[in-house]
């Protein structure tokens, strides 16, 4: 199974029972899989004329109560935006796929990590926040997928798989584990009909005096108790790192390689991939940070998560950065000579691409 | 071990469903793989590749800059790949497409009429299969058994393209064995 495919069959088993898309590389193997899975299932599959369409068909389906999903890549994410914002506003779970790939505009087709700010600063309008999964391998493709459709119940809030076109193209082994439902919240606002009871309504439109800002302070709880809950991260030879390589999805996979060959060649370099972007490990990087260890954030990307990780840090270390924008996909081989760089860095001889 | 193979030619010579079979064997042979193909562009006519990594512990990274095998079936992936080919890589290509290769020296070359040997069985799109054979041959990477189960998993009902490409995959075995066999005479 592609990792595209992974993810539509690990929502099938937890009980995703609406899928709505429209065509884009290098996710097309989420509907082509959907097309056939879902109706097998019992559930409704829709190619929608367009990306707005289908996230607001989504909006409608989870407003209804149904385990709802779409998916796109990059530009689909960007039009989609708008009806995130809503479903966000709404308190609606949902979840959405973003296969990642190159940017600004349409792009290439490739694999990229250009979307970190628009899937965890909210992208489109409004004070909101998606709980964002960053899987690095197919096994986690499985898993956080899975773990989505709950989290997304939980908390009535839409949740972001960030992955890429590598990820999302490729094979390996997994194990396929059965999903187990655990304890949720009833869904004791959902719109089934209203006979027999009194009507609801959901909206995200609050025109009363101060009505609004309460509701904003409602979901900033809601945010903020993700952040206490919800952090998930991976660290790979942190204890002893002289240099500690910051990196999730794909460009920690790449990472990791490079980082297991430095260690066999006896260099003290580690890795911490973060697997919630949105909430980020914040706390665990500061933890990390000492004068003697120096960081470098690795992304698919012109330099996005680097934000997050110098904020984490608050000076405390160097934080310096690689990356490559418009989905060129660095090699191990790349990344080794750029950590290795780093663990002899000295400011006057910084290159170019290498940020301070 | 860890070892990357890269396999590249025309859309439609089943390049991709070759990388596929090798993925999956090796998972049958409890090995860790991994299968990333180029994708987008690809139809039949256009270029295709894709790259395979079979190993001992975990991988990484699924992307491959030099690898250790390369399996080709036209001149313009030939081009393309050689140079990323390892020092000491084996090359292994169909020798009935790739007519005049500039090859390098530091490496092995296995030519296999892949094409022809194909035809000669009666399918002429069995001939990655019989690239998949003389790479088991030559490199003995993966056993001939897994690759046939391989085969009957990916291939489920169609039991008549199960049989040809068992019976490209032996012919390519056959071919690299008679191959190995001819040298050792000459050297003698």
């Amino acid at each position: 199974m592609k990792g595209n495919e992974v993810i539509a069959e690990a929502a099938i088993q937890a009980g995703c029972r609406f899928y709505a898309g429209y065509p884009i590389t290098p996710q097309n193997e989420i509907p082509e899989y959907m097309s056939w899975r879902m109706p097998e299932a019992g559930g409704v599959f829709i190619q929608a004329e367009s990306e707005l369409a289908a996230i607001n068909m989504v909006y409608g389906a989870a407003a209804a109560g149904t385990r709802a999903m779409t998916s796109s890549s990059s530009p689909g994410i960007s039009l989609k935006t708008e009806g995130i914002s809503y479903l966000a506003g709404a308190e609606l779970p949902a979840v959405i796929v973003n296969v990642q790939r190159g940017g600004p505009g349409l792009g290439n087709i490739s694999g990229s990590q250009a979307d970190y700010f628009q899937a965890v600063k909210g992208g489109g309008h409004g004070d909101y926040k998606l709980l964002v999964y960053a899987p690095f391998n197919l096994q986690e493709m499985w898993d956080l997928t899975m773990l989505a459709f709950d989290k997304a119940d939980e908390y009535r809030n839409p949740v972001m798989i960030l992955t890429d076109g590598v990820i999302g193209q490729m094979i390996e082994p997994l194990y396929p584990t059965p999903y187990v439902r655990p304890e949720l919240p009833e869904k004791d606002w959902i719109l089934d009909g209203c006979k027999n009871r009194e009507p609801r309504m959901i909206k995200s439109l609050y025109m009363g005096e101060g009505e609004l800002e309460m509701r904003n302070l409602i979901l900033q709880r809601k945010y903020e108790k993700m952040r206490e809950k919800e952090v998930k991260f991976v660290g790979y030879h942190v204890e002893d790192s002289e240099v500690l390589v910051v990196a999730f999805g794909i460009a920690a996979r790449i990472a990791l390689s490079s980082v297991r060959r430095l260690r066999r060649d006896g260099f003290k370099v580690g890795l911490f991939r973060p697997v919630t972007l949105f909430p980020f490990p914040e706390k665990e990087l500061s933890m990390l940070a000492e004068e003697n260890r120096r960081f470098i954030t690795i992304e698919m990307n012109a330099g996005q998560m680097v934000e997050d990780v110098k904020l984490a840090i608050n000076g405390k270390s160097k934080v310096l950065f690689y990356g490559r924008p418009g989905g060129s996909i660095f090699t191990p081989e790349e990344v080794q000579e750029k950590i290795q760089q780093s663990l002899n860095y000295q400011p006057h001889l910084a290159k170019t691409n290498l940020i301070l | 071990m860890e070892k990357g193979i890269i396999i590249a030619g025309f859309g439609g010579q089943g390049i991709l469903f070759l990388g596929r079979i090798l993925a999956y064997a090796g998972m049958l042979e409890n090995r860790e793989v991994t299968w990333f193909p180029s994708y987008g562009g690809e139809m039949r006519g256009g270029t295709a590749n894709c790259t395979v990594i079979i190993s001992d512990e975990l991988i990484a990274s699924p992307i491959v800059r030099n690898p250790d095998i390369l399996i080709v079936m036209n001149d313009e992936s030939l081009r393309k790949f050689l140079p990323r080919l390892r020092q000491k890589g084996v090359l292994i290509l169909d020798s009935s497409l790739v007519k005049n290769p500039a090859l390098r020296t530091d490496i092995e070359v296995v030519r296999v009429p892949a094409t022809e040997i194909s035809n000669t069985i009666g399918n002429t799109k069995s001939a990655n299969m019989v690239l998949l054979g003389a790479f088991i041959a030559k490199t003995n990477l993966l056993k001939k058994e897994s690759t046939f189960e391989a085969l009957e998993n990916s291939m489920g009902q169609r039991k008549k393209g199960i049989e040809i490409n068992k019976k490209a995959i032996m012919e390519g075995i056959r071919f690299f064995e008679i191959q190995i066999s001819k040298s050792k005479c000459q050297n003698i």
